[in-house]
């Protein structure tokens, strides 16, 4: 599926959409078809720090554990708890009902420094996830 | 084939393997505190258990069945002999309290494997107690650590590992303290050297480097990335899975490494899987030795005629020592004893020019496979490959078949699948090491598996993604398995599910 437009994307292959100042944080449908099945997801919780290119989360597969890196610097305001409940969800729904965090932005500038989706699109068809 | 129950479903009521004689000294009471009402122990008799274990040791794969091409494990034949000679009295009876002057024999035995490991790697001195590859990887960066904090240099905080490394290399690092900075392969597999140029500096504790590499790869560029690392003032671990490639050919000391593992359960023949158990010695260069593990043998010169009188030479005694700046011990006692024996046993039945033949052998079989598989697979990086090779199912995919599919489908053919999913780096990775016991028959057979199951990957996909057919049990929900953690029998659960009704355990 093309990486919706009003996300912004990671060579981590994670997104965030911006609300105020607010980002919500998950990983792209291309990063959940190559883990393939989601069997768990270590989040951090609320009033922990997120900085950018650090990991911050674990998204464990039938094949393999990866971390998830920040996009954005900031403090988590909110986890999503169904999603840590039911992984399966990121393999379903990555972009609506498997967010992962919502993170208070330090600085929103870092926004502009990460992909648009259709810049995107054409990085993740030539890159490894991994 | 039925399914095999547990023991505990094959319990009978006051069913007795063994019925022991009455006492003849007064009996004691046991303690009440220790007492228990319930004890669920299965009760079964002598045939039943030894049925039992059969039939389940006949639904094992292992190398004694047929090839086990699994990627960076090495899982070669494991010659009888080194069991006939580890099941020697002389050294299967041994305690490991019992005093060195009526175990020279087997000192001896470890001296000598000290000496050839040593020999054969190019290092001056060997460890022998790590129990497992991990084990002498963390001994090593332990000692790395510990060479750094001695001359008071404790600002080298990080390890430099590429990113085609196994797994063990970071978490060995982190579990030392160390931070880990990832490098990236360049287009032909190596370790980026421009990446190590500019990551190197006064904070550089150490590089981890495979070599060769998970990609089955010789790194091309190998001295300039020790010379690097040591200009910097850091020191060079070679993790050594992949030994078995380069056994008399090449030799990790004279290359500039300063610390590496051996794998005792992987190129020198001793078992491997089913807990091994496994054996991870450490060879160091000369200024490093004093940080091994200890105890460690060595031999003292002794007035001739005042040896011991037994099997070793006369005028020489091996004695247990603690070396000067021991990082500590690593393992009880001595190591895992009887893989020192078996590993002892290869390589005196190789010998040298042995040795290089098992090498010789193993990179020729994986590049048989190579020439054969490449294609209709596609290859990660199209080079000659050393031990092992790495395929990607990128083109199988386009039809919907994934590397998972072809690993599942390997299972038909009592072939087990190569190792999958790794090197990160290599997407729908399929990583092959034939090894060097297989004849050209079994390697034959195992190419016409995998190209059947290419073919059959564009006309029949289904008959890939549907696979394993033929196997007791087919595809597994490995999804609910990882999620619902089911792993040891328990009574209470047994007996709720035995008295529910059907329907109410398949709504579970």
């Amino acid at each position: 599926m093309a990486a919706p437009e009003d996300l912004r994307f990671t060579r981590t292959h994670e997104w965030v959409r911006i609300d105020g100042d607010v980002a919500t944080i998950g990983i792209s449908d291309q990063a959940q078809g190559e883990l393939g099945d989601i069997t768990y997801l270590e989040l951090p919780d609320v009033g922990e720090r997120v900085a950018q290119s650090q990991p911050f989360g674990i998204v464990e597969s039938v094949k393999a554990a990866s971390d998830i890196y920040g996009p954005v610097d900031g403090e988590v305001v909110e986890r999503n708890e169904a999603a840590v409940e039911s992984p399966d969800l990121v393999n379903s729904s990555p972009y609506e009902r498997a967010w992962l965090v919502r993170i208070r932005l330090d600085d929103p500038a870092q926004i502009e420094r990460l992909m648009p989706a259709d810049e995107y699109d054409t990085f993740a068809e030539t890159a490894t996830p991994h | 084939m039925a399914v095999e129950p547990l023991i505990f479903e094959l319990s009978q009521p006051e069913r007795r393997g063994v019925r022991f004689p009455a006492p003849d000294v007064p009996e004691t009471p046991f303690p009440d505190e220790l007492r228990r009402d319930r004890l669920d122990w299965p009760e079964v008799s002598e045939i039943d258990v030894i049925r039992h274990f059969t039939r389940l040791s006949q639904k094992n794969h292992a190398i004694d069945i047929n090839i086990y091409p699994l990627g960076s494990c090495t899982m070669k034949y494991n010659p009888k002999i080194n069991e006939a000679v580890a099941r020697l009295p002389g050294f299967a009876e041994l305690h490991p309290y019992q005093d060195e002057a009526d175990a020279q024999g087997a000192l001896e035995l470890m001296h000598e494997l000290q000496e050839m490991l040593g020999e054969i790697s190019g290092f001056d001195a060997v460890g022998l107690q790590p129990a497992a590859g991990s084990q002498g990887e963390l001994t090593g960066v332990l000692m790395i650590r510990a060479y750094h904090r001695e001359r008071g240099d404790t600002a080298r905080t990080k390890i430099l590992v590429p990113d085609s490394a196994h797994g063990t290399n970071p978490a060995t690092a982190i579990m030392a303290g160390f931070e880990v900075v990832t490098l990236p392969s360049d287009a032909r597999g190596n370790v980026d050297l421009e990446a190590v140029r500019s990551a190197v500096g006064s904070d550089t504790a150490g590089l981890m480097i495979t070599n060769p590499n998970t990609l089955g790869l010789w790194d091309e560029h190998i001295r300039e990335v020790v010379d690097l690392v040591h200009e910097a003032g850091g020191l060079v671990y070679n993790d050594g899975a992949n030994f078995n490639a380069i056994l008399g050919i090449a030799r990790p000391g004279d290359l500039g490494i300063d610390v590496m593992h051996f794998n005792l359960h992987k190129t020198f023949s001793t078992p491997h899987g089913g807990g091994g158990p496994g054996s991870g010695p450490v060879g160091v260069r000369a200024d490093l030795e004093a940080y091994l593990p200890g105890p460690r043998v060595r031999a003292v010169r002794t007035e001739a005629g005042s040896g011991n009188g037994g099997a070793t030479d006369e005028g020489v005694r091996f004695e247990w020592f603690q070396p000067e700046k021991s990082i500590g011990r690593v393992h009880s006692f001595h190591g895992n004893f009887g893989m020192h024996v078996r590993a002892y046993c290869y390589i005196r039945m190789h010998g040298a020019a042995g040795l290089r033949q098992v090498s010789e052998d193993a990179v020729l079989n994986a590049n048989y496979l190579l020439a054969r598989l490449r294609d209709r697979y596609e290859v990660a990086y199209d080079r000659t490959c050393m031990h092992e090779l790495v395929l990607s199912g990128s083109r199988q995919k386009a039809n919907g078949v994934r590397t998972l599919d072809i690993a599942k489908r390997l299972l038909d053919f009592g072939v087990h699948p190569p190792t999958t999913y790794f090197p990160l780096i290599v997407p729908e990775s399929i990583m092959i090491e034939p090894t060097e016991t297989e004849s050209k028959e079994s390697l034959d057979f195992f190419v016409d598996a995998m190209l059947q199951i290419a073919d059959e990957a564009e006309r029949t996909p289904e008959v890939v993604t549907g696979a394993p057919h033929r196997t007791e049990f087919k595809r597994l929900d490995e999804v609910a398995a990882n999620r619902n953690l089911n792993l040891r029998w328990q009574p209470a659960r047994a007996e709720q599910a035995a008295a529910q009704p059907k329907e109410a355990l398949a709504a579970d």
